[in-house]
């Protein structure tokens, strides 16, 4: 700005100078994001999976739940693509349909898991004390218990088999990280000078969270945020194909596994396509997380 | 020293006892306490019957005197009696214990001396052809859902190259001897090498940005720079360096192995522990599934709290935060 107003004096345009050439921090990080070959692979990929997911209903090549009970087990072929399931089912079609299952759960997972971790973080970093140190304890306890055996005792007492219940689980349990990840960033934030400035202006302390600490400790909720989504979705496939997770009609990637060990004999491409699927999708998100991460630590050079 | 591991012991054990809440919270809201079971296998019992038992087992009792007999009682040793199996669950415990072991010991030995291996190779030579491909199988290492891995594999190599077992521990019949033992190796195979994947994976990564850390320090610089030679700097300068936070890492990998043996002992039917917890939980045997979760947590305590310590001694800096 200053610079901007002395070159008017002088007569003279002034083109914001500096490094970044005067982007925005967003723009810099996108700049840097698109040089990264593996995150734009991920990132791409993820986007697909999505589409794929929510135009289920006008892209699938069958209808949701058409049986042919003549063409059960059907192996991959020109009238379907990943063959057939013990009812007769399309395993393309199915699987779109539960995609979308799988990613939601994984979509609102990664919110939530965010939103929370960012509160208790903020909370712990910026009052410290006896706060923090009860949060911090709680996320240690939370962090000792192996998370399966858990998460299948939860749901064993959780009735109900349907996409809400493993969200409350996952949800419960998952925002420990970004906590510690948050509170970190907030300890280190809350020293600075813009802090202090904001306080002598009589900024309340609400606010002074919200809009002058969470912003800056951002970077790397969006990556947790980002490795979240894969992590969910593993996990539900992990729990549904146990048959603990989402139950049968409702598909996930993971229930369609369920019982492909029972039928690896005679349908082995049952087993193959459902975790291709799950596999490429944790995979596509690591990408992203891992892209954004690099792309938006300004320190590190690409 | 001891003040450092005096305030880590405190701290364990205020983890523990909120652990203990919060395990005993889930298991106050397990349906199916011990007197649901007799009444449900025994329907002639009269309700002042079932009033009586439920004032015998303190289940009316509040729930902070509950709370504190249980603790008592898990204190001793006792966790209840399995419904399925009507045995102690501590008996049951130590019969699988032994079997998960052996499975979790050959996964870890392989995944630990192969990951460690390539990480460390991988960020010698960083951006080498070697080190992208580490790093890609190391990814996806990672994203590979265990039981899906568990299911190629059976597929592959007792489907359609029918070299290993689909799954148990030993082909009944087979005598004891020699035969016998190479019959158990040949079952463990599979399992060992699905377990281990993952665990490598995350190895491969943590020992390289270990390493890439510790190669880029002053001391490095100058132990290079005095004329040492390269093979010397990387093993007494890097080397040991990058392997003291491998110490915590080896804590903080722990649940994740063990969710990772839950699947593998449930696709393999390799009678373990978590074949145990996996089947508890579908009985409904909610003793038999809350004493294993209560192991592992613990376990899972007790390793962090050994890391830590272990850490303190390798590290003097860490002492005197």
């Amino acid at each position: 700005m200053s610079e901007t107003v002395a070159g008017v004096l002088h007569g003279v345009k002034v083109v914001p100078a500096g490094p970044a050439g005067g982007q925005s921090y967003w723009q810099v990080a996108w700049r840097r994001f698109r040089k990264h070959r593996l995150a734009l692979v991920g990132g791409t990929l993820a986007l697909g999976l999505t589409l794929m997911a929510l135009l289920a209903p006008w892209i699938a090549p069958y209808a949701a739940d058409r049986m042919a009970l003549g063409a059960r087990w059907a192996p991959p072929g020109a009238a379907h693509w990943l063959g057939t399931d013990e009812l007769g089912r399309d395993v393309l079609t199915r699987m779109m349909y539960a995609g979308r299952v799988s990613l939601l759960v994984g979509y609102i997972v990664a919110v939530n898991v965010a939103v929370i971790g960012m509160l208790v973080g903020a909370v712990s970093g910026f009052y410290g004390g006896v706060v923090d140190g009860a949060l911090m304890r709680l996320v240690d306890v939370l962090l000792s218990v192996p998370t399966l055996p858990l998460y299948l005792i939860l749901s064993a007492i959780i009735p109900g088999g349907g996409v809400s219940r493993i969200i409350l689980i996952f949800t419960a349990f998952g925002w420990t990280g970004v906590a510690r990840l948050v509170r970190a960033q907030v300890l280190a934030l809350r020293r600075l000078e813009f802090v202090d400035a904001a306080r002598a202006v009589g900024v309340s302390e609400a606010r002074i969270i919200i809009r002058h600490l969470l912003p800056n400790a951002m970077a790397p909720v969006i990556v947790a945020a980002t490795l979240a989504v894969g992590g969910a979705i593993l996990g539900e496939s992990a729990l549904s194909f146990l048959g603990l997770g989402i139950t049968p009609p409702t598909p996930s990637w993971g229930n369609m596994l369920q019982r492909a060990q029972e039928y690896i004999w005679n349908a082995p491409h049952l087993a193959v396509f459902p975790g291709l699927f799950i596999f490429v999708t944790v995979l596509s998100f690591n990408f992203l997380g891992d892209g954004l991460r690099d792309a938006l630590d300004p320190r590190l050079k690409l | 020293m001891h003040r450092y591991v005096g305030r880590r012991l405190l701290q364990s054990l205020v983890v523990l006892a909120g652990l203990s809440v919060l395990l005993f919270t889930v298991l106050v809201y397990t349906p199916g306490d011990p007197v649901e079971i007799i009444a449900a296998t025994q329907p002639d019992l009269e309700p002042e019957d079932i009033a009586a038992l439920r004032r015998y087992y303190g289940l009316d009792d509040p729930v902070q005197v509950r709370y504190v007999k249980w603790l008592r009682s898990v204190a001793r040793g006792d966790l209840g009696v399995s419904r399925t199996y009507g045995q102690p669950v501590t008996r049951l415990m130590r019969q699988r214990l032994g079997n998960t072991l052996q499975l979790l010991a050959g996964a870890f030995v392989i995944a630990f001396t192969v990951g460690l291996g390539v990480g460390i190779y991988s960020a010698l030579h960083q951006y080498s052809a070697v080190d992208y491909l580490a790093t890609l199988v190391s990814f996806a290492g990672l994203a590979m859902p265990v039981f899906w891995l568990g299911i190629l594999a059976i597929l592959t190599f007792a489907v359609w190259l029918p070299v290993f077992p689909a799954g148990g521990m030993m082909t009944p019949g087979v005598q004891a001897g020699w035969s016998s033992l190479i019959d158990r190796l040949w079952h463990l195979v599979l399992p060992t090498a699905v377990l281990a994947f993952a665990s490598t994976a995350t190895w491969v990564r943590y020992s390289r940005s270990a390493m890439l850390e510790v190669i880029r320090q002053d001391y490095v610089r100058t132990a290079r720079s005095k004329g040492l030679p390269e093979a010397m700097v990387t093993r007494r300068h890097a080397l040991r360096n990058a392997l003291i936070p491998i110490i915590t890492l080896l804590a903080l990998s722990i649940p994740a192995v063990l969710d990772g043996a839950v699947v593998t002992e449930t696709i393999f039917s390799w009678p373990g522990m978590g074949l145990l917890l996996f089947q508890a939980v579908l009985g409904h045997d909610h003793a038999v599934a809350m004493a294993v979760l209560l192991f592992l947590a613990v376990a899972t305590i007790l390793a962090n709290l050994l890391a830590d310590v272990a850490y303190a001694l390798v590290d003097p800096r860490i002492r005197y935060e």
